[in-house]
């Protein structure tokens, strides 16, 4: 457990490089950033400002080529393959912005699938898996398959599926990209209900400023380090 | 862990039920082939054994001419004569019961109906030999062989042929140029090893076929059969030094006759049968080895087309040995579900054939096993490529797979 005081997330001079010799492209030319427990925070930037590398790293799915990533104390850039895995499974969800759901596979079947890999058993993968479509407002949503479902109600499902674990952390990578504004309004107000009741850390990778507005924190990414960092109306507020 | 990773892997085919029974198709077919083969020759091999033991046991059969072979010839090799059936049957120890046999093929009519059969002329050795019962009627009387009279018994399809429901007995059958009262009726036996009908047969007093048909006093065949527990090595032994006396053949020349036990003739050829069993057996199995490369051909392909699912699963934290597993228990669970698939098809297809080749149909529960296992194996090996593949992938390439 991490210690009282110390940041839930602490990047140090993380520096991220694609490719070798000549062709080498550095993604992250050394970011520095902290987030604490409970944060909201919307990463922006214009493409290949190194944001979406950044999320990959936050979300442990990448290792930097440089640099520390603390996770409450834990050194990320340590871990093998299958030990951020487990953190991934353990601490974290994620929200994609094409759904990425399970096609041919009901809303409920797709929730349980973290439960599934965590070796819940039955009853409680079911119970969790409808307490969580309920949370998103899917209530007897629970047998329709993806493709019976409107891209709004597919995201909905996507985050039922990343809180049913109850994650610290919720990574949300344009999660309204694909949405029209009256969905994607919605979905925010979700996130940031989660968020505020819920103490669930959101971290949401975005390019529309009126989605950026429901977060707390903005911090832009430019040409791959951190270019701004401040607090939302919305974070000033509270 | 294992139970999620089952779990997963028939959501998954139930998914795609039509892709998976596409794919399991090669497996179904291979292993229905083997066991189908191997339950037959089996039944076949039983079927022939079972022909030979009603055959009665330890019976030898001798013939004149040389054993039969390539560039070998019978021609000009003389008959035996009755001498030769009475000299056997009483310088040879262990024996039950030595027939003389003369036969050839004949039209036989009876009433409005008439019926190709073969008519044998022997005595009643004949029955102690070969094993017959009678089903009503009676044996020759020492009188009709003695004399030669025309009376006859007959096998059960004969019986049936001419007379239909009817009882023979007292009624008469035209036998070329004569009529023989039929006396007897034989219990029916069934096919014969070769497949041909033992049941239609007429059998005549020695006397009458040789003076009848025949026209001479030759004796085309000797049946000879041996007192239980008496080696019919040595007794054969002893035979064909007898006859060779009696042949007057010089110590250099071969054998004019032969002499075979049927136990040999059914030992070789259930060991023919079984020979052809394994050789089909092992042609089937290489449609099998195909089912099981049309299993690997197939999850490659599913694990390019779920790359981004494959990324999903990983994101949300499957371990590498989880998706592993996942995979191989797909591929194992679908060659599983093919082999017994197979081994439901192989059930029907056997039970039908070997109704269609009257044989007898023997559960072979090994070889069931043996085919579910190995088609198991296959899903096992067939599948750890494509599963490797997919546990090894990256998960930010794989979810941005489109």
């Amino acid at each position: 457990m991490s210690s009282a005081g110390e940041p839930l997330i602490a990047l140090h001079g993380i520096t991220k490089t694609y490719g070798q010799g000549e062709a080498a492209f550095q993604a992250l030319q050394g970011v520095d950033l902290t987030i604490d427990a409970g944060e909201f925070v919307a990463v922006m930037g214009p493409s290949g400002s190194g944001k979406s590398t950044a999320m990959n790293l936050l979300g442990c799915l990448d290792t930097p080529s440089a640099g520390e990533y603390l996770f409450r104390g834990i050194h990320v850039e340590r871990l093998d393959r299958n030990q951020r895995a487990l953190l991934r499974r353990n601490c974290l969800g994620f929200v994609f912005q094409g759904f990425n759901l399970l096609a041919r596979t009901s809303a409920r079947e797709n929730v349980e699938l973290p439960l599934l890999y965590r070796g819940e058993a039955a009853a409680e993968r079911h119970r969790a898996a409808g307490a969580a479509l309920a949370k998103v407002g899917l209530e007897g949503w629970e047998h329709h398959t993806p493709a019976e479902l409107s891209g709004g109600q597919q995201q909905r499902v996507a985050i039922a599926r990343a809180i049913v674990t109850s994650p610290l952390v919720l990574l949300a990578d344009e999660p309204t990209g694909n949405l029209d504004s009256k969905r994607s309004h919605e979905i925010m107000e979700l996130l940031a209900a989660l968020n505020r009741e819920q103490g669930i850390t959101v971290i949401m990778v975005t390019h529309e400023p009126d989605m950026a507005a429901y977060a707390r924190r903005i911090v832009h990414f430019v040409d791959g380090l951190v270019a701004q960092d401040g607090a939302t109306e919305a974070g000033a507020c509270c | 862990m294992l139970l999620n990773a089952l779990l997963l892997a028939l959501r998954e085919i139930r998914r795609n039920l039509m892709r998976s029974f596409l794919t399991v198709l090669g497996i179904v077919i291979g292993v229905a082939a083997v066991i189908t083969m191997v339950t037959l020759g089996n039944g076949a091999t039983r079927m022939v054994s079972e022909q030979i033991a009603s055959l009665g046991s330890n019976l030898l059969m001798m013939r004149p001419g040389q054993r039969l072979g390539p560039g070998r010839d019978s021609a000009g090799a003389p008959n035996f004569k009755l001498a030769d059936v009475d000299a056997v049957a009483q310088q040879i120890n262990g024996l039950q019961a030595v027939a003389p046999v003369v036969g050839s093929a004949v039209t036989l009519v009876a009433g409005a109906r008439n019926w190709s059969s073969t008519v044998s002329g022997t005595t009643n050795a004949y029955l102690i030999a070969g094993n017959w019962k009678l089903a009503t009627g009676r044996a020759f009387s020492d009188d009709e062989e003695v004399a030669g009279k025309a009376v006859c018994i007959i096998g059960n399809t004969v019986r049936k042929e001419l007379f239909g429901s009817q009882s023979p007995l007292g009624n008469a059958i035209r036998v070329k140029t004569f009529d023989c009262e039929v006396i007897g009726v034989l219990a029916a036996k069934g096919q014969g090893a070769m497949g041909m009908d033992q049941d239609d047969t007429v059998l005549l007093p020695l006397r009458t076929a040789q003076r009848r048909l025949t026209g001479n006093l030759d004796v085309s065949t000797l049946m000879i059969s041996l007192r239980d527990g008496i080696d019919s090595t040595q007794a054969m032994a002893q035979i064909r030094s007898l006859m060779r006396e009696r042949r007057k053949l010089a110590d250099n020349a071969e054998d004019n006759f032969n002499l075979m036990d049927t136990r040999q003739i059914a030992e070789t050829l259930s060991g023919t049968i079984g020979t052809m069993t394994a050789l089909l057996g092992a042609v089937a199995a290489v449609s099998l080895l195909v089912g099981g490369i049309g299993i690997m051909n197939i999850m490659l392909v599913s694990v390019t087309e779920r790359t981004r699912e494959i990324g999903i699963r990983l994101a949300i934290g499957a371990l590498e040995n989880e998706v592993l597993l996942q995979f191989l228990i797909e591929a194992v669970v679908l060659s599983a579900l093919g082999g017994l698939l197979g081994i439901t098809l192989a059930f029907f297809a056997c039970l039908g054939l070997s109704g269609v080749m009257s044989m007898p149909f023997l559960f072979n529960p090994s070889i069931n096993m043996t085919a579910f296992l190995f088609s198991a194996a296959i899903g096992v090996v067939f599948g750890y490529v494509p599963a490797r593949r997919a546990a090894r992938l990256d998960p930010i390439e794989a979810l941005r797979h489109e």
